[in-house]
């Protein structure tokens, strides 16, 4: 393999790679307060692109993405708000059916409005055949904007939990929720906060990889899937292993193009992904303990 | 012999539906009830699973395909190019084989349906035993993840496989003698009979699971839902109470798997899909997880209505809505609501 | 442990109550006048890039002709069902409208898959079906009710082919979508290469739903062989695979199938899409046909009713549907509302003008378009022009 097809594929799996973590981020911040995992977070992804799209008919790239994350987070909100905020001691099963429904429900709302058509945001740099040179390969600029916007997504967020009082008091719901309560933390409120926190995350990760992905009614189901392998792969919980597990998922998916059938790649990836789980069932950055104590 | 009276009842109503159907002219509302009846199978086996012995699994249809797949493929697969090596030789000789015509005139030399079948169930069980092993150990969310990707290998074997027919799947798949002039098959003629091989069958796997958990099993899987360590410490083995279910269940997908792929003539990678999974998982949930009689209904009536496509482009949204509206405000499943657990009352109260 | 026995008579109560509902809904009301036709099309899931235009089609098509008094004096009316992709649900749903609907013929499903799986149904009822799928083993062995309109997918592959002979390419690289219509393009790719000279050195499937392709063009790319590239799939891959192969800096040509038919993956594709080379029907732009061509009026015709109705470019999948009511129609149109009849009237329909061709049917070809049907095409400036080498 020459260095510039081997950094080809590292960039193509660095692309795969941070969509994923991002997607798993937004999993891993519900399930830190709630100990749920949220079955419709790829549906935010699916909605910010859609809501972007839609609005940059009327109004410049960057105003159309800032409106179109924070109409995402109010979904989000009132999702929570809606659905979730006042079942009393809700089983963890029962809420993983209801995400799972919202999911569905959610993906048929947008074929009704939008269509089966395929749409995409414009390429925020040049266009569709724009291609930078790093190191003898030639990318294109936007896959460096995903890189970037999500890094600046996980720099903040790990600034947010541990200097912000907010970050804070929901890092104190994920500890422990009784004890949360007892310091005076509206415990009920940060839930709701987390659902807009990561629609938030979710809608803006749509935005940026729309140009590259495209966006369309049912793209939520599948990276939902992926994201979900990166945060059970990477730690439940756990935001850096996220990252950590979604580069390397998307690394081995890109690399394992060279040596086998593309038609099996997802097959290879959730074998892994198993293999993970019966050796060591907390993820690769996970703690055990940790994973011992949410269960059904 | 009290439990079995409600599947008596269930059996008295099964033929009146079709006598009703009869004097009425309608007996197209039997293809329909055939195809529900076969996924209820899958239904209740999932209830025994997810309701009794608390384990969620959210890649049921892999089960149901692995049964129907491997079924088809052995049926319809031509063998007629091998014919003159050893093993195909050998398995002529033993009956293996059965050599027809396909409808245009080709030859055909591929597996007898009854050979088809068992080895399709089979392979299900064994591979419902080896994964089951490692993927009960999990609990909660990564259980769901096993599962749920388990699902998604198989159907990416069967998408990416060209001997499964990719994305097509598989057609022509020959009707299932299953004695004389017992055959599985959709042709029009033969509907009333696999109207009543379908819903024996669901009987049959109904007594089954409802003799299983009033046995020593059903009070075992009962403890391990409730606290699988207090469980443990009773000595009940756990974990080998959870594979046999486990498996068993997955024998009952593959069964319904097999008979409704010879029904249909067919079957194709969507049978294999997640949202095939979801769905069952949901119907379970909908008819109340630790209610064989409710997930039975439930996977009947949801069923037959959507594959008479009584929803049309909004099938998925109405499932999706029914499933969240029933989560929320019937968590217990629709038959735990109380206008029903009345009616209950008035009917089952004499008995008890 | 009680409970469930408690449980069953409720739930037996439960079912008798839903059949009661249902059953009495089942007479079916009788109307001499009016003709009943079935579609059964994937308006949502995996392939509602192909069933959601065609139904709307025949939508417009079956009120356009009722509003004009119907054919021969009957009113069409349609029933469409969304079988979502889903083979069983397609099963079901044949049956349904064979036996119970009684309908005189059905058009679609979309995929082959579905297709092959209700041919055998249709055949046992006796009832017409016109395909709005591609694949080729759909009317090859022949059966007697079931028909196509949708250009063979061997046509395209020879028109491509050919192209290529032109451009002297001998070694090329195939990718085709995991979905029945890339199955079924990339098994005649494969065969018919040899007639042409030309040699397939690398061929890949991949999912439908990919989002980024770049890993497989990096693979491709350091095949320093290759000197085209031919991908059979649909959106939004199609689209991807350009870009991601320009953005590469790879510049061999690209070749799509017929599947490119649609104005709207050349806005997607941008200026990625500029030079792809696709074989298609002359829907795409029909006023550059010769005044007289026997599809110029309709085309035209066609392009304006939907596009001003639906507030979206017409593609040549909601043309195969177009061209299946319509057949339907001229055959009514002939022989009147006598299955049989206008079955055999389909058979031998010759010089029939539709979107996707002229179709001249015949006992042994169900399908009864020929490889002129397609035409080269190649997107320059952001719209489709004819091709030249």
């Amino acid at each position: 393999m020459t260095s510039e097809l081997f950094l080809q594929y590292v960039f193509a799996g660095l692309t795969y790679g941070i969509i994923y973590a991002i997607v798993a981020i937004g999993f891993n911040i519900i399930y830190n307060t709630t100990g749920i995992i949220n079955f419709a977070q790829g549906e935010f992804v699916m909605l910010g692109g859609m809501i972007a799209i839609s609005l940059n008919n009327f109004m410049p790239m960057v105003v159309a993405i800032v409106l179109a994350v924070m109409i995402t987070m109010v979904i989000g909100a009132l999702i929570e708000i809606v659905f979730i905020r006042w079942l009393e001691k809700p089983s963890v099963l029962r809420l993983i059916i209801i995400t799972i429904g919202l999911s569905i429900l959610i993906r048929e709302v947008a074929l009704h409005i939008w269509g089966e058509s395929v749409r995409s945001l414009p390429y925020f740099v040049g266009n569709e055949v724009t291609s930078i040179s790093i190191l003898g390969t030639r990318i294109s600029p936007q896959v460096l904007w995903v890189m970037g916007v999500c890094t600046v997504m996980v720099l903040c967020l790990s600034l947010f939990f541990r200097f912000t009082l907010m970050g804070q008091k929901m890092q104190a719901c994920a500890a422990n929720r009784t004890a949360a309560t007892l310091c005076g933390i509206n415990t009920r409120n940060m839930v709701t906060l987390s659902f807009m926190l990561s629609a938030g995350i979710g809608a803006l990760a749509g935005c940026v990889m729309s140009p590259i992905t495209y966006t369309q009614y049912d793209g939520g189901t599948g990276l939902a899937i992926k994201g979900f392998t990166v945060a059970i792969m990477g730690g439940l919980g756990h935001s850096m292993g996220a990252v950590a597990a979604g580069l390397l998922l998307g690394l081995l998916e890109a690399f394992s193009v060279s040596v086998l059938p593309l038609a099996f790649q997802d097959a290879i990836s959730i074998s892994i992904l198993l293999v993970i789980l019966f050796v060591r069932p907390h993820g690769l950055f996970g703690r055990k303990d940790a994973a011992g104590l949410k269960e059904f | 012999m009290k439990r079995y009276r409600p599947l008596a009842i269930l059996a008295v109503l099964v033929v009146s539906v079709q006598l009703l159907t009869h004097w009425t002219g309608t007996p197209y509302y039997l293809t329909q009830l055939t195809m529900a009846a076969y996924y209820s199978v899958v239904i209740i086996g999932l209830c025994l699973l997810m309701g009794y012995a608390g384990q969620i699994s959210l890649g049921h249809a892999g089960f149901f395909a692995i049964g129907g797949y491997m079924s088809a493929m052995l049926t319809t697969h031509n063998l007629l190019p091998y014919q003159d090596q050893g093993w195909v030789v050998l398995l002529d000789k033993i009956g293996f084989l059965v050599a027809s015509e396909d409808l245009y005139g080709g030859a055909l030399l591929a597996f007898e349906p009854w050979v088809a079948a068992l080895v399709a169930v089979i392979l299900a069980m064994v591979i419902a035993f080896i994964i089951g092993i490692p993927i009960l150990k999990l609990k909660g969310h990564y259980l769901a993840m096993g599962t749920l990707g388990f699902g998604i290998i198989v159907y990416r074997v069967f998408l990416a496989s060209e001997i499964f027919g990719e994305a097509d799947g598989i057609s022509e798949v020959p009707g299932f003698t299953l004695l004389p002039g017992v055959t599985v098959t959709g042709s029009f003629g033969a509907r009333i009979g696999n109207y009543y091989i379908a819903w024996g069958m669901l009987i049959i796997a109904m007594a089954l699971v409802l003799n299983l958990i009033n046995s020593r099993v059903g009070r075992a899987l009962r403890a391990i839902h409730g606290a699988e360590d207090a469980a443990n410490a009773m000595g009940i083995d756990t974990a080998r109470y959870k594979l046999k279910t486990f498996v068993l269940s997955a024998v009952l997908a593959a069964v319904a798997g097999v008979f409704l792929t010879h029904y249909n003539g067919g079957i194709g990678p969507s049978e294999a899909g997640v949202m095939k999974s979801v769905r069952y998982v949901s119907i379970v949930a909908v008819g109340g997880m630790a209610n064989l009689w409710g997930a039975m209904s439930m996977g009947i009536i949801l069923n037959f209505l959507s594959l008479r496509g009584l929803f049309g482009s909004y099938d998925d949204a109405v499932f999706g809505a029914i499933l969240i509206i029933i989560m929320l405000f019937a968590p217990e499943g629709i038959l735990r609501l109380n206008l029903l657990s009345k009616l209950k009352k008035i009917l089952g109260g004499n008995r008890s | 442990m009680e409970k469930f026995l408690k449980a069953g008579p409720a739930t037996i109560l439960a079912l008798l109550a839903v059949f009661a509902l249902i059953l009495p809904t089942g007479c079916t009301k009788k109307e001499k006048e009016t003709i009943k036709v079935g579609a059964i099309l994937a308006v949502t899931g995996g392939a509602s890039f192909l069933g959601g235009p065609e139904a709307r089609t025949i939508q417009m098509l079956a009120d356009e002709l009722n509003a004009q008094g119907g054919v021969n004096g009957h009113m069409v009316e349609l029933i469409i069902k969304d079988s979502g992709a889903n083979p069983e649900k397609a099963i079901s749903f044949a049956k349904q409208l064979i036996e119970e609907d009684k309908v005189f013929a059905i058009i679609g499903p979309s995929t082959s898959g579905e297709t092959m799986k209700i041919k055998n149904i249709a055949e046992e009822g006796k009832t017409i079906l016109l395909s709005c799928a591609a694949a080729q083993v759909i009317v090859n062995p022949v059966a007697k009710y079931v028909f196509k309109t949708p250009q063979k997918d061997s046509d395209a592959v020879k028109k491509i082919y050919a192209a290529m002979k032109d451009k002297g390419i001998t070694k090329i690289a195939v990718l085709a979508g995991n979905t029945g219509f890339g199955k079924a393009g990339k098994g005649q790719l494969t065969k018919i290469a040899p007639e042409f000279g030309i040699d397939v050195v690398m061929a890949e499937v991949y999912d439908k739903k990919s989002t980024d392709l770049s890993a497989v063009v990096a693979k491709l790319m350091a095949n320093k062989e290759i000197q085209a590239v031919v991908n059979w799939s649909i959106v939004p891959a199609q689209g991807i695979l350009a870009k991601n192969m320009r953005q590469a800096g790879w510049n061999v040509p690209l070749f799509q199938s017929h599947g490119f038919g649609n104005i709207k993956y050349v806005e997607t594709g941008g200026a990625a899409a500029e030079g792809i080379i696709f074989p298609a029907g002359r829907l795409l732009a029909p006023e550059l046909l010769a005044d007289g061509d026997p599809q110029k009026e309709l085309l035209i015709n066609y392009k304006a009713a939907y596009e001003s109705k639906y507030n979206e470019p017409a593609s040549t999948f909601g043309g195969h549907a177009y061209d299946a009511f319509k057949i339907l129609c001229r055959a009514i149109s002939q022989v009147g509302a006598d299955k049989e009849k206008v079955r055999d009237a389909i058979e031998n329909l010759k010089g029939f003008a539709g979107t996707g061709g002229v179709f001249n049917f015949s006992p042994t070809d169900h399908n009864g378009l020929a490889i002129d049907a397609f035409a080269m095409w190649i997107v320059k400036d952001g719209k489709f022009a004819p091709y030249q080498k």
